[in-house]
């Protein structure tokens, strides 16, 4: 057991208990600061590989941004005072025979794979310098259809959330 | 490798007890003698009304998703700027068409009125 | 990662999509479905930055920045329509939105 060990065990822990918490809790907003946890320790496990950058990045997109959107939608959606969700397991049987099933093949086919590694090569020190160079030069065409993704994401999600559609024909009237 | 980290460790540990401990002293070493006049929600202010367990506006949806798309694009941004010089021209250019095409559905929205708070 | 085979975080990234998995399949409240599926993109994510490091490049983690901003927009967009949906059904139990059922 050296460092490197102990640091992973933690993080691998931190992340797999606080998923079991998002599934199996009751309450909602548990779930919610659970999911916090969870991408803690994949950020944690991202440091551990070498990924400074995705790391930080984790952090600022899924816990800055995705959690609070989560946090957000749970709190435009609960009815007044009672923040606890009936949960109910539906379809126990079917749900556990698929789990299993895919748990099953993924773990199989991870065993069995001879995964092609590169011995002695480590990822560069830091990351985000080829990272910049990939994105403008290899990458150029994904990373601005990225920015029409969000651009539709943008519009799609404040036209969908809006109380009135028709701001301008209402207005008219 | 994994020792470059140690600093924000050490900023992680200090943060979490320092919290911790303060808000934990304060409950454990400061005087108590409530009156009802104290455990009321203002202590001196108006009565409470409603309950505060209530739905927010979709106002602050709008605001929230604003801000995860425009984190998205700093995290892009970020990248491009730690080699700016090396790319020059061209990765500028590229970065102004990605910028300008969110700037076009901000300034949508912001013309639709989706912005407006009232 | 210098000592721990690549093995360990692949696995782990397996029962992290598993979780996942068992969350969607059991879970009624749209929102949880949700946490859920980022529970999935974090456990592929996961996999794609092990593999980047074992092979000693970084063009995993570019596709792990897309998956990202796609996750992103997921959000905001799924987001929108469950706040919509709870607006005309007053409900985000997924057994309740039955409307486009057969």
């Amino acid at each position: 057991m050296n460092l490197y060990d102990i640091v992973f065990y933690f993080f691998a822990f931190v992340t797999l208990a606080s998923a079991g918490v998002v599934v199996f809790s009751r309450n909602i907003i548990y779930s919610a600061f659970a999911l916090l946890f969870t991408f803690f320790g994949v950020a944690g496990i991202y440091v551990l590989l070498n990924a400074d950058f995705i790391a930080v990045s984790q952090i600022l997109i899924y816990v800055g941004g995705i959690l609070v959107l989560m946090l957000f939608g749970v709190m435009l959606t609960n009815k007044v005072i009672d923040v606890e969700m009936k949960t109910g397991t539906l379809q126990t049987l079917p749900a556990s025979v698929l789990v299993a099933l895919i748990a099953g093949a993924l773990c199989g086919i991870f065993y069995v794979t001879d995964w092609k590694i590169v011995r002695g090569v480590s990822a560069p020190a830091t990351t985000t310098n080829s990272l910049g160079e990939m994105f403008m030069t290899t990458y150029s065409l994904p990373f601005e259809v990225a920015s029409i993704v969000l651009l539709v994401a943008l519009l799609g999600a404040a036209m969908i959330a809006r109380k009135d559609r028709l701001p301008q024909i209402k207005n008219q009237k | 490798m994994l020792e470059t980290y140690i600093p924000i460790g050490i900023m992680i540990f200090f943060g979490v007890t320092f919290g911790v401990v303060m808000s934990k002293a304060s409950e454990w070493f400061g005087p108590k003698n409530p009156t009802e006049t104290k455990l009321s929600t203002y202590e001196s202010g108006m009565e409470p009304v409603r309950s505060a367990h209530e739905r927010v506006s979709v106002k602050y949806y709008m605001v929230a998703m604003l801000f995860i798309i425009f984190d998205i694009e700093v995290v892009f941004l970020y990248p491009w700027a730690v080699n700016f010089r090396q790319l020059g021209t061209f990765g500028l250019v590229e970065m102004v068409i990605f910028i300008a095409i969110l700037m076009l559905g901000y300034l949508y929205l912001w013309k639709k009125g989706a912005l407006r708070w009232d | 990662m210098s000592g721990i085979p690549l093995n360990y975080f692949v696995f782990l990234s397996a029962i992290l999509f598993t979780i996942g998995v068992v969350g969607v399949l059991t879970r009624r409240n749209a929102i949880i479905v949700f946490m859920c599926i980022e529970l999935m993109l974090n456990s592929v994510n996961l996999s794609l930055v092990a593999f980047s490091a074992f092979h000693g490049n970084t063009r995993g983690q570019i596709l792990v920045f897309f998956v990202m901003a796609v996750a992103a927009a997921e959000a905001a967009v799924g987001l929108a329509i469950i706040i919509a949906l709870f607006r005309n059904k007053q409900t985000v139990n997924i057994d309740e939105i039955n409307i486009m059922k057969w």
